[in-house]
């Protein structure tokens, strides 16, 4: 695959990614800045811990989980939807290693929205779901997307979960960080450091949209203090 | 209005707020010292706070052993002491925030409009609005969601006295003009003696007087004050505006 190509699926399944892990990941972030539920620190915990294990012990507990003899990676084999080795791991470790990052930002979104607004929105007729697609989600917007930034710029660099669970088998699995090692093993540095431009770039791109995004979050912030 | 508020009881950490009473008048004040409860009596009101005990408005319940009233659909114009207004939205569309489940809401909107003087703000964004304009909107946005109460907390703590006197004028417009009744919370003697017909009096999350504010308060304008009460026995009081 050229390395054109490598970015392109790298960027696709990134975004893919992403896709996966927002829902669920705005879920647990706004449960965990609003309610207060037993096991919720467990869940904090667990929601972390990609970030603070190493990435090869993710992808070996992942491999276990979606490998052909897996608790769920055989039932989804027998359905024929094989995700080992395929592109949907690389998708799953991606999304695996982004979320820790997104929740994070999320949370500290959600938590930055006056609880007060939401209840007035309540009061004057809003359901709890309208109160929080016109209040809640609106006021966190920049952190929010501050944090997509993240976890994308994230799982663009994946790589060591991804290595485990998806190999790094050109043309289906190779992503820009499995496919610097590659060129890197074989010598082949003008490539590898072709691949690290781009992902550079890329890296850089994304984490100054957030850092940015964060800034402006933090001035409109100080400029509606007062009528929070 | 009638509200029956029945064995109400809401834990909080220094003590429980527990009451029962029944209020009948167009504007019922809440006096008290800082922490007494106020602010807590109007959130479990409102359906905002977990509470036992039985609430009724007009006869109908919000709350009692068997129901709970979620806070859309009590039909409260709740309005917190800094207004609340939503800051990514323009004073239009926090006007209008509400207006969907109101009846008739071109007519109200333009007499509710034209009473807290809130044209010349229409198209402003919030964080362009003064102290004030601020109160107004929050007082309008209320008041266009149709409500049957307004539970008002504190609303002109934060203003200076011109601008206090001004807007008890709107406020008096909304009680005579508007005939929304008001649950007021207040520190403020002045309010209590233009608006209100009846004055709770809580302390540490006890009603300990209620009535006619003419029969409860001293007459003297300048040291307005509850009966019985000695001049300086409390540090938290009503005061004068």
């Amino acid at each position: 695959m050229s390395a054109l190509g490598v970015v392109g699926f790298t960027l696709l399944c990134a975004a893919l990614a992403v896709g996966v892990m927002l829902p669920g990941g705005l879920l647990v972030a706004w449960a965990l800045a609003r309610r207060q539920w037993p096991g919720k620190s467990a869940v904090e915990t667990l929601v972390s811990l990609p970030l603070v294990m190493p990435p090869v012990a993710t992808g070996l507990l992942l491999l276990r989980l979606l490998g052909r003899r897996g608790w769920l990676g055989r039932p989804l084999e027998e359905l024929g939807l094989p995700i080992a080795f395929t592109w949907r791991a690389v998708v799953v470790a991606m999304a695996v290693m982004a979320l820790p990052l997104f929740v994070r930002s999320a949370r500290v979104a959600f938590e930055g929205v006056p609880r007060r607004l939401e209840q007035v929105a309540r009061t004057l007729g809003a359901s709890p779901w309208r109160a929080w697609w016109t209040i809640t989600l609106p006021l966190a917007r920049r952190g929010l997307v501050s944090g997509v930034l993240l976890a994308f710029a994230r799982a663009l660099g994946e790589f060591g979960a991804t290595i485990l669970v998806a190999g790094n088998i050109p043309g289906r699995t190779t992503t820009l960080a499995t496919a610097i090692y590659t060129h890197e093993q074989l010598g082949e540095d003008a490539a590898a450091f072709r691949l690290v431009a781009a992902g550079v770039a890329l890296a850089f791109a994304a984490v100054w949209g957030s850092e940015w995004l964060l800034r402006a979050r933090r001035a409109e912030g100080s400029r509606a203090g007062g009528g929070a | 209005m009638r509200l029956e508020l029945e064995d109400l009881r809401v834990p909080l950490a220094a003590f429980d707020l527990s009451l029962s009473t029944t209020l009948e008048a167009r504007v019922a004040a809440v006096c008290g010292p800082s922490g007494a409860g106020k602010t807590t009596l109007l959130e479990a009101i409102a359906g905002l706070r977990r509470c036992t005990g039985a609430v009724r408005l007009d006869g109908e319940p919000f709350q009692d052993a068997r129901a709970r009233l979620a806070p859309a659909a009590r039909r409260l114009g709740y309005v917190p002491q800094e207004g609340a207004l939503f800051p990514h939205l323009d004073v239009r569309r926090n006007l209008f925030y509400g207006a969907a489940r109101a009846h008739d809401v071109d007519s109200t909107a333009a007499h509710v409009i034209a009473v807290l003087e809130l044209d010349p703000l229409l198209d402003r964004a919030v964080d362009a609005l003064s102290g004030g304009e601020r109160q107004r909107v929050a007082l309008g946005r209320a008041l266009l969601s149709g409500p049957r109460l307004l539970l008002l907390d504190e609303p002109l703590a934060n203003l200076d006295p011109p601008l206090r006197e001004r807007i008890r004028g709107h406020l008096l417009r909304i009680r005579d003009e508007l005939g929304v009744p008001m649950l007021y919370v207040t520190h403020d003697a002045r309010d209590v003696a233009h608006l209100a017909d009846t004055v709770l009096r809580l302390e540490r999350g006890r009603l300990v007087e209620q009535g006619d504010p003419q029969q409860l308060l001293e007459p003297d304008p300048g040291a307005l004050r509850f009966r019985g009460d000695r001049p300086g026995s409390r540090g938290d009081r009503l005061r004068p505006a």
